[in-house]
């Protein structure tokens, strides 16, 4: 397929980004470059200095909130597609709510409680969207280790292993693999390549 | 009987049907934070001794890890 027949499908799509700190902030800078028609993302956060190292904010977007300041810098590389800000801090009700409408959704979160929280609600209310999680990229191991791995609707990337401990942050360079792997998997979700 | 969990297939031998506990001691799997699916139907935690596995079924058993 030629890269403007891609294009148009994905002009058509939706996707859901749930978390908009190191996974989800880089997955829909990937997303956006591809051009995806509109992109639902969630998160109650403020920026600080400590993101970014590896989260896709500027130094003078520091106090702001995060799906304000992405949503405003997806659109100054691709003002063609929808950002819709969800600043909210997600349950398993306010997913049912917000992500019904998704081609797929894109677990972006930190924390593995947060993680467990929407692996198990998009399997109760939306079982035949697919969800796109990450786990396993902390640190600063070898990047031959990242896979993906798939059960049924769920797609999990990474490598399985490597929790956030204070000997291994979560930094830039395998936090991005891992939002790019995510965002691939997406594409080719949505091209019907799985 | 057989299985496929986590993708792979394993096999218990002398062993018709077992629950979720057993499969996760059996297995030595001992982290808290889990995604347990049998035949891609979630299992939450309070139902790990009443759901029952068996021959042929596929199983997820999925450790839940931080980090974003």
């Amino acid at each position: 397929m030629k890269f403007e027949e891609i294009k148009n499908i994905l002009s058509t799509k939706t996707v859901g980004i749930a978390g908009a700190g190191g996974l989800g902030s880089n997955c829909a800078v990937s997303l956006t470059r591809i051009g995806i028609g509109k992109l639902i993302i969630a998160d109650f956060d403020v920026i600080t200095e400590s993101n970014l190292n590896r989260q896709y904010f500027f130094h003078d977007q520091i106090g702001l909130k995060k799906v304000n300041a992405l949503k405003e810098n997806l659109l100054r590389i691709n003002p063609h597609i929808e950002v819709v800000p969800i600043d909210e801090k997600l349950n398993s009700q306010s997913i049912a709510f917000n992500f019904g409408e998704c081609d797929v959704i894109v677990e972006a979160f930190d924390g593995a409680e947060m993680k467990k929280m929407i692996i198990e609600a998009v399997n109760d209310f939306f079982p035949e969207i697919p969800l796109v999680s990450a786990m396993g990229m902390a640190g600063y191991g070898d990047s031959n280790n990242m896979k993906v791995v798939k059960f049924d609707n769920l797609y999990v990337c990474g490598d399985m292993v490597n929790e956030v401990t204070e000997t291994m942050p979560p930094i830039a360079p395998r936090v991005c693999i891992a939002a790019n792997m995510q965002a691939n998997v997406v594409l080719r979700i949505l091209l019907n390549q799985y | 009987m057989k299985i496929l969990l986590n993708n792979k297939q394993e096999e218990f031998e002398g062993i018709d049907e077992m629950n979720i506990t057993q499969l996760l001691q059996l297995k030595n799997f001992t982290f808290k934070m889990l995604v347990v699916r049998i035949n891609n139907k979630g299992i939450p935690k309070e139902l790990y001794e009443k759901s029952t596995i068996k021959d042929g079924d596929e199983v997820l058993v999925l450790h839940l890890i931080s980090g974003g």
